[in-house]
C-alpha cells in the first residue's frame, strides 16, 4: 500500500489470497503471526545466498565438483538450508550457456535467489525463452555467439535449477567475498553473464 | 516406488496424450523424442496429489534432453541447442 493512501481495487488473485488467508485464520489453521513470519522470511532471502555458492565454486575446484554432482548437499555444506529443494546446478563454459525457466508456473530456486522477479513469472518470458532463447537473451543484453550451445532448462517438476556462471576475466586473486559481490541474480538464472565491474 | 525403466543415454519418446487435470508434462514437448540425461529420483505423482490422493507409489522422474531443432520446426539458433525437461516415467515410451 502506498504511503499516500492511494486507493486501488484488489485484483482477482489478491482478493482470493485475502479471502483464503482470512478463512484459514478464522478457522484456526494458521495464525496471522505465522503468516507474517513466513512472508518476512521469504522477503529476507535474496540472491546473495546463491552468490556465496558461486563464489565458493569459483575458488575451490573440489567444491565445484561436489556442487555439480549434488547441488543440495553442496549448499548444506555452506550451512545453507535448502528444504524441499532438489538443486541441480548447471555450469556455463566457453562452449555451453544455460538458462532457466518454468513454463508451467514459476518454479525458482527461492532458497538461494529469493523471490523471483516479475519477468521470470511473465507468460512472455515463459513462452518465448524455450523457443527463441537467443532472441530473449539478446533483449537482456546477452548476446551468445552461434558457436556456443544454448541449453534451456524447464523446471517442470521437483528439481530446481541454478546456473553456475563463468568467472569473468580480470578477477584473478580476488577474495571469495569480493567475487560474491559480482554474482548477480540474472547471471544465476542465465539471462546475463557475470561481469568483473 | 515404481522401478526405473530407463537409464541415462536411453532414447525415449513423450506420449502424445491430452488428459485433463494437473499435468506437469508441457504441451510443447508431447510427442517429442529425446535422450535421458539423468534420473532425478522418484516422487509422488503430481497428477494424483492434485486430486488429494497420496501419489504413491512414487514415480521415477527423469531429465530428458531434446534437440531444439526437433521440438520447433522453425527453430533458429545453433544446431546443438537443447532443451531439458523433467518428465515422469508414465509419460515416456522407449524409442
Amino acid at each position: 500500500m502506498s504511503e499516500l493512501g492511494k486507493y486501488a481495487p484488489l485484483t482477482y488473485f489478491q482478493l482470493m489470497e485475502v479471502s483464503l488467508r482470512e478463512l484459514l485464520v478464522e478457522k484456526g489453521v494458521v495464525s496471522n503471526a505465522e503468516v507474517d513470519a513466513v512472508a518476512a522470511d521469504m522477503k529476507s532471502r535474496g540472491p546473495e545466498r546463491g552468490a556465496r555458492v558461486v563464489a565458493r565454486a569459483w575458488t575451490d575446484p573440489a567444491y565445484k565438483k561436489r556442487l555439480l554432482a549434488d547441488g543440495t548437499a553442496a549448499c548444506e555444506e555452506l550451512g545453507l538450508d535448502v528444504p524441499a529443494l532438489r538443486l541441480v546446478v548447471v555450469e556455463n563454459t566457453p562452449e555451453v550457456h544455460n538458462v532457466i525457466v518454468c513454463t508451467l508456473c514459476s518454479c525458482y530456486p527461492r532458497m538461494l535467489l529469493g523471490l523471483p522477479p516479475d519477468w521470470y513469472k511473465s507468460s512472455n518470458y515463459r513462452k518465448r525463452v524455450v523457443r527463441e532463447p537467443r532472441a530473449v537473451l539478446a533483449e537482456f543484453g546477452t548476446r551468445i555467439p552461434d558457436s556456443v550451445t544454448i541449453r534451456v532448462h524447464d523446471s517442470t517438476a521437483d528439481m530446481r535449477y541454478m546456473v553456475l556462471p563463468m568467472r569473468p576475466a580480470g578477477t584473478e586473486g580476488w577474495s571469495e567475498e569480493r567475487l560474491a559481490g559480482i554474482v548477480t541474480r540474472d547471471s544465476m538464472v542465465g539471462v546475463a553473464l557475470a561481469q568483473a565491474s | 516406488m515404481v522401478e526405473a525403466k530407463f537409464q541415462p543415454g536411453d532414447r525415449v519418446k513423450v506420449m502424445k496424450a491430452y488428459p485433463l487435470g494437473h499435468i506437469r508434462t508441457p504441451y510443447y514437448i508431447r510427442g517429442c523424442s529425446g535422450v535421458v540425461e539423468r534420473i532425478c529420483g522418484a516422487f509422488p505423482n503430481p497428477e494424483e496429489l492434485a486430486q488429494m490422493r497420496s501419489g504413491l507409489p512414487a514415480q521415477p522422474l527423469y531429465r530428458v534432453r531434446f534437440a531444439q531443432a526437433d521440438v520447433w520446426p522453425d527453430y533458429r539458433g545453433g544446431r546443438g541447442d537443447t532443451i531439458d525437461v523433467e518428465i515422469f516415467q508414465h509419460w515416456l515410451d522407449r524409442e
